[in-house]
């Protein structure tokens, strides 16, 4: 029985990539920070065959309490295998731009407290995989959307570090990108044409990475490995003309 | 934010709508406090016309509701958030299925997509009403979020006025949150099956007839058939069968999706004709008996994701309507023949005998007789001409049309059918709104005998 964590495990994402834990029978411990949430969360996931569902209020942002809340989780399911890092906020660029402070807590959501995560987590894991999501915006610095790019960027390097760090002892560190996902979080981006994918098929590319240990980069759904990969090439000088 | 994405399945309407989507049910009550204009929710879409739509207002979109809270795996009770479709509860249901029981949804609509908020807003009927009443007649309990910010515990037995409400009561009545569902105990998810071709509308009767101790029945007919062959289709009958090794497996995904919109000159009377006349001839003379898993008896269509883009891009009306047993004979052989004769039905004319048992909703389009239901193209005039029609030979013979299917229904038809919609809308949030509601509460000019 997999022994899984995921912290922020409300969003869309985690909860789809957590019923496929669930549907194998898993011990999960979930941490979010809204208890009620949490629980229709978890009452699903007990549902759908989960062995056992554990979980945790948490503030994420409060990184002083991250060494507390891995030992919590490591003793409650007595060593962990799998983990899914997915909490973050999309944030609003205009007030970054206008608010160091808004700056700062997009930083901390989507970079600082990942992070801290991590280096957490690095040395209890003994093997399995750490997931991460990350996000396409952080492949390309654009206009729109740096702020949480750079965030996303940062979380790119830092992921591959500790996937070096962790290569000798058996744990993989996955960043995943997914592409436009079509959730809550996205509600109020208009969505059309072939480049919006449901959580559910995200989730499966994550479950499945996560049971292999990689790729390095996940780009989900595949094709933006393609896309992105134009993307970054773009030369500045053309760059700068477009609106994106 | 606005929208031009949110389509009903008949893809006719392209409407501007505010759409929200909340997360959690406990995101709904702000989301009503926050809307300037009437709201309405929106499940999967499955309604073909323009009942789960609300052009230049707001939709709730409640799919992301999708969470299991409760089985009871002794008593079969089930209880789900309102947007959980069928297709994910009979997943779940294959995987808890047991050796010597397993559990089935009681009534369940032709596609698999329809969220349970769907499902008991249309209060949607399957093959099996003739024995097992509509899905309403299994709702044990619903939560209820209205605009005032109250949350109703509804049921048969509490808040029984607003229980009939809600149920069939078009998404009106406010936002369902979650509901207590009793499944049906089976000995196993296999069908037992036979197909039998047969003549005419009579044959289709005895039929109807012989098949007491089937629990699912329902036909196809070949709408463009005319003349001696008037009526003449397939008849198809099954009932669960015995325990037949593990379940079928429960497939959530399509195994092929239509790409585009076909073109509108694919579909014409000749190409249909003849689909229809060899469908018909494929079905064996004899009745053949197989076994099946559910889902190509019950969902045929959702083998293959967007088949509704077969009618091009602008789109079709399902015209669906109950006639009263006693006027049946000879309003089917009049709605079937008005259809042959203008040359306009698809492959999907579907014949079915409603049984007479209540459901506990006010405004349920069920009632004891025969119901028939078919695609049109949208071919503009001559496609609405045809379809107004087909509602006098309904409304003479007293019957009334699907809201569920319907996009374009005259104020005087839809009130003459539901004889109750004055005290139903007593009932309606003061909030909540659709493009159909607004347009069949119009006030109309009453014809001369009524
Ligand atoms: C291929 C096919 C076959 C079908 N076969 C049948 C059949 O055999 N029998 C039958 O009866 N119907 C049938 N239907 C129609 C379908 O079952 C109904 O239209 C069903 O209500 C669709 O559910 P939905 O989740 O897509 O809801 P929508 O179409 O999105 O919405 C339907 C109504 O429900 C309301 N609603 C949705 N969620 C909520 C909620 N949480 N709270 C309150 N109101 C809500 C909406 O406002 C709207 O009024 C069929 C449809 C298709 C496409």
């Amino acid at each position: 029985m997999r022994r899984v964590v995921i912290f922020g495990a409300t969003s869309a994402i985690a909860q789809a990539t957590a019923r496929l834990f669930a549907a194998e029978g898993a011990r999960i411990f979930l941490v979010a920070r809204n208890a009620e949430r949490l629980e229709a969360v978890a009452a699903d996931l007990r549902l759908r065959g989960a062995a056992e569902v554990h979980t945790t209020v948490a503030d994420l942002t409060d990184m002083a309490d991250h060494a507390r809340l891995v030992e919590q989780a490591r003793a409650t399911l007595d060593g962990i295998e799998s983990v899914l890092i997915a909490h973050g906020t999309l944030g609003d660029q205009a007030e970054s731009e206008r608010d160091p402070t808004a700056l700062l807590r997009e930083m901390t959501t989507n970079f600082l407290s990942p992070a801290s995560l991590l280096q957490a987590l690095a040395p209890v894991m003994a093997h399995g995989t750490i997931a991460v999501i990350g996000s396409v915006a952080g492949d390309r610095g654009r206009q729109s959307n740096y702020v949480y790019g750079a965030a996303k960027g940062g979380l790119r390097v830092f992921t591959q570090g500790v996937r070096h760090r962790l290569a000798s002892r058996g744990v993989d560190v996955v960043l995943v990108q997914p592409g436009f996902v079509d959730t809550p979080m996205t509600a109020a981006v208009a969505k059309g044409g072939p480049l919006w994918a449901k959580p559910e098929r995200v989730a499966r590319d994550i479950h499945r990475a996560m049971a292999r240990g990689g790729p390095a980069i996940l780009y989900t759904p595949w094709f933006w490995r393609w896309i992105m990969l134009i993307i970054r090439l773009v030369p500045d000088a053309i760059f700068r003309k477009t609106k994106l | 934010m606005v929208r031009s994405d949110y389509l009903s399945w008949g893809r006719v309407l392209r409407p501007r709508q505010t759409v929200t989507r909340p997360a959690f049910m406990g995101d709904v009550a702000a989301i009503l406090r926050g809307s300037r204009t009437s709201v309405l929710p929106f499940g999967m879409g499955r309604s073909y016309g323009d009942s789960c739509l609300n052009a230049d207002a707001a939709l709730i979109d409640v799919r992301a509701l999708n969470r299991l809270i409760a089985f009871d795996r002794e008593t079969g009770v089930l209880e789900v958030e309102a947007g959980v479709t069928l297709a994910e509860i009979l997943q779940y249901l294959t995987a808890v299925s047991e050796p010597e029981r397993s559990w089935f949804p009681a009534v369940s609509p032709g596609t698999k997509f329809v969220t349970v908020g769907g499902a008991i807003a249309n209060d949607v009927h399957g093959k099996n009403h003739h024995s097992a009443g509509c899905f309403g007649n299994h709702v044990l309990s619903l939560r209820l979020l209205r605009s005032d910010g109250t949350t109703h515990l509804c049921s048969p037995s509490q808040e029984t006025a607003l229980f009939a409400a809600t149920i069939g009561g078009l998404g009106l009545t406010g936002v369902i949150l979650s509901a207590v569902l009793q499944m049906k105990s089976v000995p196993s998810l296999w069908l037992e099956v036979e197909d039998i071709r047969f003549e005419d509308l009579a044959a289709f009767d005895r039929l109807n007839a012989e098949s007491a101790d089937w629990e699912y029945t329902v036909a196809w007919t070949d709408c463009l058939a005319r003349g001696p062959q008037l009526g003449r289709g397939i008849f198809t009958r099954a009932r669960h069968a015995g325990r037949l090794g593990p379940p079928p497996p429960a497939m959530l995904r399509f195994r092929r999706s239509m790409p585009i919109d076909l073109p509108g000159f694919a579909l014409n009377a000749a190409s249909v004709t003849a689909f229809n006349a060899l469908y018909w001839r494929r079905a064996p003379v004899t009745p053949t008996r197989r076994v099946s898993s559910y889902e190509p008896v019950f969902y045929p269509l959702d083998a293959i994701g967007q088949w509704n883009r077969i009618y091009g891009a602008r789109g079709f009306h399902q015209y669906q309507c109950v006639v009263p047993t006693v006027t049946a004979p000879e309003a089917i052989p009049a709605l079937l023949n008005a259809i042959a004769a203008a040359r306009q039905g698809s492959f999907l004319a579907v014949l079915k005998t409603l049984g007479s048992r209540p459901s506990p909703g006010m405004l349920s389009f069920p009632m004891a007789g025969t119901t028939l239901a078919l695609d049109f193209p949208n071919r503009g005039a001559a496609t609405y001409d045809l379809l107004n029609r087909l509602d006098a030979i309904t409304a003479a013979a007293g019957g009334r049309i699907y809201p569920a299917k319907d996009g374009r229904v005259s104020a005087g038809d839809f009130q003459r059918g539901f004889q109750n919609w004055r005290d139903f809308a007593r009932h309606v949030d003061p909030h909540f709104s659709s493009s159909f509601w607004r347009r069949v509460t119009a006030p109309f000019e009453s014809s001369s005998n009524s």
